[in-house]
């Protein structure tokens, strides 16, 4: 659409502005302030530099948290997204099935996020829980309060169960505006159900792809409270995430200079890959647009 | 095999609209996949609906049935639970609590991004694109980062343990949510519309609230869900800024262990009430709920 340059629009934006100005850019500060100075309590602050970026970029604590929330992201998106895409593929496209499939599969993202911490943990029981109970019964020796193994099958069976209908719904969002015209030249050419799937379906599906495969990225890097109502960041510290770590360090041992550094270094990493997603999907926007207009 | 599957010459060409169920009939009669096709989704929602039922389930378990052995329907069914809740004020009031902030953070998200979004749909201005991917990062802030900033912040303005402070935190997160799917919507509307409006004498105010809000009226019920939604799923910060009187329930919940132990009926009860109202929401919103995902750019 072509826009119409008027600086006067800022008036429309200046409400938002000045409210996301006061809820981010103030707290922000704070941080930013915290993390440059020590305190010895008393509210006397000294000027500390950056010594506790040092720290913080040194210390193999913060490093292992990165490592173990990176790898969480990598197994999450490695699960969710071709099941997300293979349960799109398979739903119905017309009918009452349609309503129901996609009131059912929303349903757990409407769960507060301790309350499905606390179903997991219930769940995963093995005295009270259904899914505990039988994997013990099975023989396996279950265990996710004790063994990090278990506990991490758990974090991750608990948000593939939870975020994989986002990935869901987008895809099938993105299925259902392929145009008609798409299949009859696929039928008329014999494609096969694989040639239909690699060259119209994914293609298509590209631009929700992209938004799924990013959201999914960056909810699954700030991850909090599920993991902590399940395992509150242990056995040990084999579940600990990066928010865990640092709720852990503000507020549990009051650690304000490394808790404002690491927030500063774990906020400018969320910015680099906002950067990266905002990039990305302009330009595709970009490279679909021309295409709209030949339909 | 040539009795079940025609070829591609005595076969009539397809009409429209009945492409892809003829793709797919054609390969239920090749492979048998129909079941298949089928399965996946059921099989998946079964996934989904069985913590869900176990959830359910425990809520209408007396506790001692609960912790003497696995029962898969309630033996002794019981609404207990669920009286403890109803019959203790601090227990319903944080119910209360959790759907006033959500509201009240629906309501000034929704308010203050409409005028927004249509700035950012219809014009251009200076630095209009950074403002935008300015938004965008809070949207993908931690809110762990915020949770100790925003007790200080709120602290000096004596706001803690109020809804308002709540509400307005969670505008964090939610205002640029509400931006960016409003955004979507807007730009599916012809900018025709908007001229037309103002050449059959509309002023601005009259044409936003007569015309064009009308016209996204969808839009605007998707952004108030995920407002609603994001509000209520959100505990780190809400329970952060709260102490008693603005407890949302899904905090209070940490009330039911003691020295007695867990009291398990009564968590999976007020766990059950949480999900309740998202059930509900969702039903109204289900042909939309993947177009605000996507913010508004399926």
């Amino acid at each position: 659409m072509e826009k119409t340059w008027n600086n006067k629009a800022w008036f429309f934006v200046l409400p938002v502005l000045l409210l996301v100005a006061f809820s981010a850019v103030i707290p922000l500060m704070t941080v930013v302030n915290y993390s440059v100075q020590d305190t010895f309590g008393n509210n006397q602050f000294f000027w500390a530099g950056t010594e506790w970026f040092t720290e913080i970029l040194t210390s193999s604590r913060f490093h292992d948290a990165l490592m173990r929330n990176l790898l969480f992201s990598a197994i999450i998106l490695a699960i969710e997204v071709p099941l997300g895409i293979l349960v799109a593929l398979a739903m119905p496209k017309k009918g009452i099935w349609v309503s129901v499939c996609l009131v059912l599969m929303a349903l757990p993202l409407l769960i507060p996020w301790n309350v499905v911490g606390t179903i997991w943990q219930v769940f995963a029981r093995t005295d009270i829980g259904l899914l505990g109970y039988a994997v013990a019964s099975m023989g396996i020796n279950y265990n996710y309060g004790q063994n990090p193994l278990d506990a991490w099958v758990t974090v991750i069976v608990m948000d593939v169960w939870h975020w994989t209908s986002l990935v869901v719904l987008l895809c099938y969002a993105g299925l259902v505006s392929i145009p008609d015209a798409y299949y009859q030249a696929a039928k008329i050419d014999g494609a096969s159900r694989w040639a239909v799937f690699r060259y119209i379906q994914l293609p298509k599906m590209g631009r929700v792809l992209l938004i799924a495969v990013l959201l999914r990225f960056m909810d699954s890097f700030m991850i909090y409270t599920e993991p902590f109502v399940v395992t509150g960041g242990g056995p040990g510290s084999s579940t600990t995430f990066l928010s865990i770590d640092l709720v852990k360090m503000a507020v549990g041992q009051f650690d304000l200079g490394p808790a404002a550094a690491m927030s500063l270094v774990y906020f400018l990493i969320i910015l680099l890959l906002s950067w990266v997603f905002y990039t990305a999907m302009t330009n595709v926007g970009a490279d679909k647009a021309p295409k709209r207009d030949q339909l | 095999m040539t009795a079940t599957e025609p070829t591609r010459q005595n076969e009539p060409m397809p009409g429209p609209g009945h492409s892809e169920a003829a793709l797919q009939s054609r390969e239920e009669m090749k492979s048998g996949r129909f079941r298949l096709k089928a399965l996946v989704p059921t099989i998946y929602i079964i996934f989904l609906l069985f913590p869900v039922y176990w959830l359910i389930s425990l809520s209408f378990k007396t506790n001692q049935e609960i912790l003497s052995g696995l029962t898969y329907w309630p033996r002794n069914f019981t609404l207990h639970n669920y009286s403890v809740i109803f019959n203790d004020p601090t227990w319903y009031e944080t119910y209360i609590n959790s759907m006033t902030y959500v509201v009240m953070n629906m309501v000034i998200s929704v308010a203050v991004a409409l005028p927004a979004a249509y700035a950012f749909s219809r014009y251009r201005f200076l630095g209009d694109k950074h403002l935008f991917f300015w938004l965008l990062t809070n949207r993908m802030a931690p809110p762990a980062v915020f949770a100790l900033p925003f007790f200080q912040l709120y602290s000096a303005f004596g706001l803690i343990d109020t809804h308002i402070a709540v509400a307005l935190a969670h505008c964090l997160f939610n205002v640029p949510l509400a931006v960016w799917i409003l955004e979507g919507f807007m730009s599916g509307v012809p900018k025709e519309i908007d001229e037309t409006a103002y050449i059959d004498g509309y002023s601005f105010p009259r044409f936003f609230f007569r015309i064009f809000m009308p016209l996204i009226a969808s839009g605007i019920g998707v952004a108030a869900f995920f407002c609603f939604m994001f509000s209520w799923v959100e505990l780190l910060i809400a329970r952060t800024l709260t102490v008693t009187d603005a407890k949302p329930i899904a905090a209070a919940m940490t009330r039911t262990s003691s020295a007695t132990g867990l009291d398990y009926g009564v968590l999976t009860a007020a766990g059950v009430l949480t999900i309740i109202p998202g059930a509900i929401v969702i039903w109204f919103v289900r042909n939309h709920i993947a177009k605000g995902f996507a913010l508004g750019r399926v």
